[in-house]
């Protein structure tokens, strides 16, 4: 194989991953179950730009969207969650 | 409108984007294909104009810096919101009456030595990396905002490994705020600078250096990238400790 096909390859899996992550955040209902899919989907597009050579972009996407902003969403639930 | 003609409408709207849709995929440039002028420019001058092998950055505080500086102080103006929507006012307590835990029988976890060992062991070299990151711009695709982000996480993994005092002695408010200011304001006065010296705002008037990619080159590139990095860092910092001290505080109050 040589590595365009290969490249190609991998550029056509990793973008069906996204999209099936993205349904995937879409479809979960439960909040707390929710942030964690969303960080699984963040290092989903960090892969993304990788495999499309924009490893700058993936370092920001993995520290923003796998980590900073599921840890942010998180607190917010754990502030206003109503009394069970 | 009965269901049917609901239904009907529906069909009329949804044939008219399915054939919008494949009209303008069929006019799509090829995959990959940048038929645009800016590319080739820029990768034909970049090296020989500023020095600096890290074109991503060299087109971000340089190129563009100027569209780079309001994005700066979106950061810069979600953490001063924040912290102007969380302040504690004068007079202002937490309301005594609020309502006690919210599970007051759950178990809280204790942290297990697993997580701890772990998230100390990474916050050395996340720390580093970040660091390193920040002030590398010029050399490698990396940048300050990237770097300020991976710093702020080496403090997460503090807070991770249980020790929220510790965070919070390591990232004091009024230091954020400071550093916060410095790096924001600092790169706004890079360009100023510029301007006082007769040169247009965000003009490269520092040294270049004579080794493309070298550390010390690329003049106001690489200082811009660091007070980036040191910008983001806090502010990160400020927004993720604002939220944890309001969900401690909430925790105390009520336990």
């Amino acid at each position: 194989m040589t590595p365009n096909a290969v490249m190609d390859i991998l550029q056509v899996t990793v973008l069906v991953l996204v999209a099936a992550g993205a349904t995937l955040v879409v479809r979960t209902r439960d909040r707390v179950r929710l942030v964690l899919v969303l960080s699984v989907y963040g290092m989903l597009l960090a892969i993304l730009f990788f495999v499309f050579q924009a490893p700058d972009v993936t370092l920001s996407e993995l520290a923003v969207g796998a980590i900073a902003l599921p840890l942010i969403l998180l607190l917010t639930i754990a502030k206003v969650r109503k009394p069970q | 409108m009965t269901p049917r003609q609901r239904l009907w409408l529906f069909a009329v709207a949804v044939a008219g984007l399915v054939a919008c849709y494949l009209w303008a995929f069929a006019g799509l440039p090829g995959f990959g294909d940048y038929p645009g002028p800016y590319g080739p420019a820029i990768l034909k001058r970049v090296i020989t104009e500023t020095n600096a092998t890290g074109v991503v950055s060299a087109v971000n505080f340089e190129y563009r810096g100027f569209d780079t500086v309001g994005e700066e102080f979106i950061l810069f103006t979600a953490a001063a919101g924040m912290s102007v929507v969380l302040r504690q006012l004068r007079g202002e307590r937490e309301r005594q009456s609020s309502p006690t835990d919210d599970a007051a029988n759950r178990q809280v976890p204790a942290t297990s030595s697993a997580i701890r060992i772990v998230s100390l062991l990474f916050v050395g070299p996340t720390a580093v990396i970040g660091w390193w990151l920040a002030t590398h711009a010029q050399t490698n695709p990396s940048g300050g905002f990237q770097g300020g982000v991976i710093l702020a996480t080496a403090f997460f993994l503090v807070y991770l490994s249980g020790e929220f005092i510790v965070f919070r002695r390591l990232s004091p408010i009024a230091l954020l705020d400071a550093v916060e200011a410095i790096g924001a304001g600092g790169f706004a006065a890079v360009g100023v600078i510029a301007v006082a010296m007769s040169l247009p705002y965000l003009y490269n008037y520092l040294p270049l250096g004579t080794i493309p990619g070298a550390v010390s080159s690329s003049g106001t590139i690489a200082a811009i990238s660091f007070l980036v990095g040191i910008e983001v860092a806090a502010a990160f910092l400020l927004i993720i400790g604002e939220l944890l001290e309001q969900t401690l505080l909430r925790r105390e109050g009520s336990s």
